[in-house]
């Protein structure tokens, strides 16, 4: 991709020509803006992974020298290539962080390389050290630690026993999220089982409206989810009169009834480390993994379908993970009866990053 | 899998087929009333989207769910009526101008719709018909909106029209040959103009469903192709309004099995129960439109059929 030259950039090879003609050297700019240009692959305000984000950015556009721009509904395809150079080219983007899975390998790696004075950071861990370009990043938060508390909070909410998950894709991350909650749910309350019904697709409304009726039929009392726009799951679960936990931003305002707690992102802790470097001229870190335990995580606001034993050993498990108490306390097995964790995990253990595993007491199966 | 297992997988397909059936019920009488005149709007994923988010912000502006959807079926007369009218212009195409319209549509629909992701708005309420019984997933699953039996009752009226009013008469002729009905001193262009603009304002109908009943929420992915399959399940019913009331039920209660069966337990392979709907319809296609009662069936002006 970087082979073909872009009109764009011989535009900008000509007039750097005709600026360092025009101007006596040495003149620099006074003080660089920090410009922050955000990519987002859904609309900013999906109640879900978009709209957290977007409200860290909205907290980021209050502090004084920082200018954001942002885009939504960038599809993971040549078009987010596009986006980040024109953010660059036109609006000045200092620093570029594109949101989605997607959009690291080739789009964020090749326009990296391509301006080497832009940095560029990407919300998942896939920067390498060793091959990818250092202008390049990762940040990442491990969401499962607020999903543990929410089992926590569930687990003492629930009168059946069973908590209902809707899940898009078995992939390790939500699997972490499945099994975290299942943990938080029996820490508290032994007979607590957790049942996943997997949707297959990221963002299929209606099924996941099915699904979440399916859960209730089933049996389950409160309903939380992983997909990417939680709303449907979450309105379901208020209609049918049970509770739900949310997933990535808060979700609250749709359940007034039913609303126990919901695992969120705290991006804006991130953004700050990278605008805050920006500003006094630092090099930025190129790889984040945040938890409970450097501010990177929240659980919304209890609701009203929180019981009052359940808050407080939601606050409790909290303050246990910022001391770093571990949620994989093994041995641990998985729903087919063979032992997956053998002694206890750091909650940042990397062996958990491959999980593919349902552990016992959830009913589901990831294929 | 036990007796009581294989009662919550039938409730759930009954009240799947009821929840899920009544977008597609609506797009498709609208695609059959505008297919039976002769012209194919696939623009109907486009009115479908639009209707949706017409009928959310009508409801939370006006403050009443009726009122939102029918400026759903509005919004849906309207885009079906360019359609209808630009079809008429000579040398157009009327499946690129439908692709052009599901975009148009679902674009416009985006566009306009941004401010109302966030609010929660009025919604249609259900007909609890399965109270009495005592048991919730069955008074769930017999949760009833009205439009499910609008639906229903439209096509009945349909059926019977196409057969024995004046104007069914007509449509069915404008369909079958062009040029009987100039024969007959009809305006082809004006009888394919109004149906297209009522199988719109169906669609929209239908769009209001999704976003006011069932999932009941306006977002960018809340059709994910519905308004397309509706229009394959008119060729899949073979344009009779009555069997697309089937097709529709049919497709609603294959796409509760994938849940269901892991609501009970049975979780491998889900990912070929959720395909479920689109398998089913792929082989009854496969069967149907192989006989020569679906060549005879087809509308004769269609421009795939001629």
């Amino acid at each position: 991709m970087t082979s073909i030259l872009s009109r764009r950039s011989l535009l900008k090879a000509g007039a750097a020509g005709l600026a360092a003609s025009a101007l006596p050297l040495g003149l620099a700019r006074a003080q660089t803006p920090i410009v922050l240009g955000a990519v987002y692959v859904g609309p900013r305000d999906d109640f879900g992974w978009n709209q957290a984000h977007a409200v860290a950015m909205d907290i980021l556009k209050q502090v004084p020298g920082v200018t954001v721009i942002e885009e939504e509904k960038v599809p993971e395809t040549d078009a987010v290539a596009q986006s980040m150079e024109s953010m660059i080219n036109l609006d000045g983007a200092n620093l570029v962080l594109a949101t989605s899975f997607g959009y690291y390998n080739p789009f964020v790696v090749e326009t990296a390389k391509k301006y080497p004075n832009v940095e560029f950071r990407h919300a998942a861990p896939l920067w390498n050290e060793a091959t990818d370009p250092k202008n390049a990043g990762s940040y990442f938060c491990y969401l499962n630690q607020a999903h543990y508390v929410n089992g926590v909070a569930a687990g003492l909410s629930t009168t059946s026993n069973k908590i209902g998950f809707v899940a898009a894709k078995p992939i390790p991350s939500v699997l972490s999220n499945i099994n975290s909650v299942l943990l938080g749910a029996k820490s508290v309350n032994p007979e607590a089982t957790v049942q996943v019904i997997f949707t297959g697709e990221w963002s299929m409304p209606v099924r996941e409206a099915e699904a979440a009726n399916a859960l209730i039929d089933a049996g389950c009392d409160v309903i939380t989810c992983h997909v990417d726009g939680p709303k449907v799951v979450i309105e379901t679960a208020e209609t049918r009169g049970v509770k739900s936990c949310g997933h990535n931003a808060s979700q609250a305002p749709l359940a007034p009834k039913g609303f126990i707690t919901g695992a969120e992102y705290k991006w804006e802790t991130i953004y700050k480390i990278y605008a805050d470097a920006l500003a006094a001229g630092q090099p930025l870190p190129n790889f984040i993994a945040g938890g409970y335990h450097n501010d990177m995580l929240r659980n919304s606001d209890f609701g009203a379908g929180a019981s009052p034993e359940g808050v407080k050993a939601a606050e409790a498990a909290i303050e246990g993970l910022k001391a770093g108490k571990p949620i994989y306390v093994g041995p641990l097995k998985d729903n087919a009866g063979n032992v997956v964790i053998e002694s206890s995990m750091d909650n940042y253990a990397p062996v958990l990053d491959g999980m593919n595993y349902l552990l016992e007491g959830v009913q589901g199966s990831i294929t | 899998m036990t007796g009581a297992d294989l009662f919550i997988v039938m409730i759930a397909m009954v009240g799947g087929a009821i929840r899920v059936s009544t977008p597609f019920m609506f797009v498709a009488l609208g695609e059959c009333l505008t297919e039976k005149s002769g012209r194919i709007n696939l623009g109907h994923e486009g009115n479908l989207v639009l209707g949706a988010m017409v009928a959310y912000a009508g409801s939370y502006t006006t403050g009443s769910p009726w009122l939102g959807v029918l400026m759903a079926g509005c919004a849906g007369l309207v885009l079906g009526a360019m359609h209808g009218w630009i079809c008429k212009l000579p040398r157009v195409n009327d499946i690129a101008v439908g692709i052009a319209f599901m975009s148009f549509g679902t674009g416009l629909a985006f566009f306009f719709g941004k401010p109302y992701i966030q609010p929660s708005a009025p919604r249609l309420e259900a007909i609890p018909l399965g109270d009495w019984t005592g048991n919730s997933s069955v008074a769930q699953a017999l949760q009833v909106n009205p439009l499910f039996f609008v639906g229903i009752a439209l096509a009945v009226f349909l059926w019977w029209a196409f057969r024995n009013m004046r104007w069914g008469l007509i449509l069915r002729m404008t369909g079958d040959s062009a040029a009987s009905a100039k024969a007959m001193g009809v305006s082809v262009d004006l009888v394919r103009l109004l149906a297209t603009a009522a199988g719109g304002f169906l669609a929209g109908v239908g769009g209001a469903f999704l976003s006011l009943f069932y999932p009941g929420s306006w977002n960018e992915g809340l059709s994910s192709g519905q308004g397309l399959m509706a229009v394959a399940l008119v060729i899949f019913a073979r344009w009779d309004p009555v069997r697309c009331v089937f097709a529709a039920l049919l497709f609603g209660a294959a796409g509760a099995i994938g849940p269901s069966l892991q609501s009970i337990g049975i979780s491998q392979g889900y990912y070929f129960f959720n395909a479920a709907p689109y398998i089913l319809t792929l082989f009854i296609m496969i069967a149907s439109a192989r006989s020569k009662g679906a060549a005879r069936e087809a509308p004769g002006e269609l421009s795939i059929v001629k």
